[in-house]
């Protein structure tokens, strides 16, 4: 990746974090902590990676994701509204009744959603059922999922997991968001996820770690190298800060949905402005 | 017109439908659950081998599964034991098929007393209420292998997601040719004036003519309704019954809650029509292991027991 790219994609990024702060605080509240943890993954696949045409949605045989863990819909909203998928203005409608963009990810209301999640494990498995679709209409489309660390407690993931190992769906490319942290505390404190790496091995998944999930060199590099594979899924284990961005939310324990007043809002992105050195 | 004689039973009859049109529709992709020797959906895998995949005992996950395949534009057939196929998937079938709108067609077999030797485990007496939650969910449950083989045929054709329930074993060929097998509308099986019995699946139906032979006997004139499309409800049969014979007998394989005996008598109800009503039905028992003769027995699913019941409205 060339310097001029890596820019980019900051800007990028520190762009659709600014959405998401004002996105939720345009409600109040809501899953800040998530969303950001998966802002850099969400910008890679979306600005560099994804083979999409934000004015055709619709469109087959374009790569898709499924946001499994469904309460970053807000990050993958602003990304959405960033690319064009819908006007940008439709980010201060989020969980407002009536609204195309409910907290967690509705493919039935949102234009550029490629599969609704919310019950978590679910999205997963329906990113199996996609990538074995394409697989079955002989489509070279690449199919990638998002899952939370958290999220991985719930035992459809590891049904899912030991299905597309089995189905030997190499285009299927999944990241789990390690932001190490769930809705009531530390995921260490709760029911641990260790050794996702040796998990993933042993349901015939191809697995790459990325010890910083904010760098997009990483990404990229952990990207590259699950194309380079020819009959395993891969599994690209982010390890990522909760709320990373927001500062407020970054380091403490409740962070998982927050309530995110205007006031607060702009103090921080003031600070996340003058500590990443960019301009809104 | 199919000629479903060639079918020896329920599964090749179900599987059979389904080939069928998986030779015109492209779409189509069958998913099993370790279950397909008991179904035949290896028949399936046999004729289409790139388009049927074994999702091991892993039900929550095919349904989800199932949901994504839909997403790109097939059209899933998902079978589990109905059991499994209702309460063990149910929030997949929620939220990754209903909610997210998507077509898939649940195959449960062995509803209610069906499943037997199986046991209590594997009784579905609760799918019916569970998948009635779900907005637009077609649910049906064939008397015959005829009207079995026709329904599959007819829920493909709707666009909309099914469940259906059926016993694998058996042969019961009730209707001919000259019957009209229409998804949505209860057949009339045997007119009558002095009470209707309304009977879902293959076992009561069976039972409910049994009862009416007697009862005409008897000097009762009895009509005998098979409901085999449990959602979307045959209103207009069910209240023309109530009124012109004022008497319901309300027969189904599973639970009251939810199911069709409910589900009618609200339907009554709202139309204010007033009817004399009683049940059959599992009641608050979990299921026991048993052959269909003892279970039907056991939980009052018998000829006799219509006829008991019947005699007790007039």
């Amino acid at each position: 990746m060339d310097s001029r790219e890596l820019e980019k994609l900051k800007k990028e990024a520190l762009d659709a974090r600014v959405k998401i702060i004002r996105e939720i605080a345009s409600f109040g509240s809501g899953h800040i902590g998530g969303s950001m943890s998966v802002v850099e993954v969400l910008t890679y696949l979306y600005y560099h990676e994804m083979n999409i045409d934000p004015s055709r949605p619709d469109w087959p045989e374009r790569d898709r994701l499924v946001i499994s863990k469904g309460h970053s819909g807000p990050a993958l909203y602003a990304m959405l509204a960033k690319k064009g998928y819908f006007d940008e203005s439709m980010l201060s409608t989020l969980n407002q009744g009536g609204t195309r963009l409910p907290s967690h990810a509705d493919m039935t209301k949102t234009p550029g959603v490629d599969f609704t999640a919310g019950s978590l494990g679910q999205g997963i498995s329906a990113a199996v059922g996609i990538a074995l679709g394409q697989k079955i209409r002989g489509c070279d489309a690449y199919t990638y999922a998002i899952v939370g660390d958290g999220e991985s407690q719930e035992g459809e993931v590891w049904e899912a997991a030991e299905a597309a190992g089995a189905w030997h769906l190499n285009r299927l490319i999944a990241f789990t968001d390690i932001n190490g942290q769930q809705l009531d505390d530390y995921t260490e404190n709760i029911i641990p996820m260790h050794k996702l790496d040796q998990r993933y091995d042993s349901f015939g998944w191809n697995t790459v770690e990325v010890e910083n999930g904010h760098d997009f060199e990483q990404i990229a590099a952990a990207i590259a190298k699950a194309k380079e594979e020819k009959t395993r899924p891969t599994m690209i284990l982010l390890h990522t800060v909760k709320s990373y961005g927001y500062i407020p939310g970054e380091g403490i324990k409740a962070n998982h949905s927050m309530p995110v007043s205007k006031e607060k809002a702009e103090e921080a992105i003031a600070a996340l402005l003058e500590r990443e050195g960019g301009k809104a | 017109m199919k000629d479903t004689s060639v079918y020896e039973n329920y599964r090749d009859a179900v599987v059979g439908s389904i080939i069928d049109l998986a030779k015109v529709h492209d779409d189509i992709v069958v998913l099993d659950s370790d279950l397909s020797s008991c179904l035949g959906t290896t028949e399936f895998q046999k004729e289409f081998p790139d388009r049927f995949y074994n999702c091991g005992i892993a039900e929550a996950n095919m349904a989800a599964v199932a949901g994504g395949l839909s997403s790109v534009g097939l059209t899933p057939f998902i079978h589990s034991f109905g059991c499994f196929a209702s309460r063990r998937m149910y929030d997949q079938v929620f939220i990754s098929i209903g909610y997210a709108h998507r077509t898939v067609h649940i195959v449960g077999t062995d509803p209610g007393i069906t499943a037997q030797y199986n046991g209590g485990t594997h009784m579905p007496f609760e799918d019916i209420a569970l998948m009635r939650q779900i907005p637009g969910l077609i649910i049906y449950e064939p008397s015959d292998i005829r009207s079995l083989y026709e329904l599959v045929q007819q829920v493909y054709a709707t666009g909309q997601s099914s469940y259906l329930r059926t016993p694998r074993k058996g042969s019961t060929r009730r209707y001919g040719d000259d019957v009209e097998i229409r998804l949505g509308k209860a057949i009339t099986v045997r007119d009558g004036s002095d009470l209707t019995i309304i009977a879902t699946g293959v076992h009561l139906v069976s039972e409910a003519e049994k009862a009416a032979a007697a009862l005409e006997a008897k000097g009762v004139s009895t009509r005998v309704i098979d409901l085999h499309t449990i959602r979307p409800l045959d209103a207009e049969t069910i209240t023309k019954a109530a009124a012109e014979t004022g008497r319901l007998l309300i027969c189904e394989n599973g639970r009251y809650p939810g199911g069709t005996g409910e589900m009618i008598s609200a339907l009554l109800f709202k139309e204010g029509i007033s009817a004399k009503v009683d049940f059959i039905n599992v009641g608050e028992r979990f299921g026991e292991v048993g052959s269909l003769s003892y279970l039907a027995e056991t939980f009052g699913m018998t000829a006799d027991n219509m006829v008991k019941k019947a005699e007790a409205l007039m």
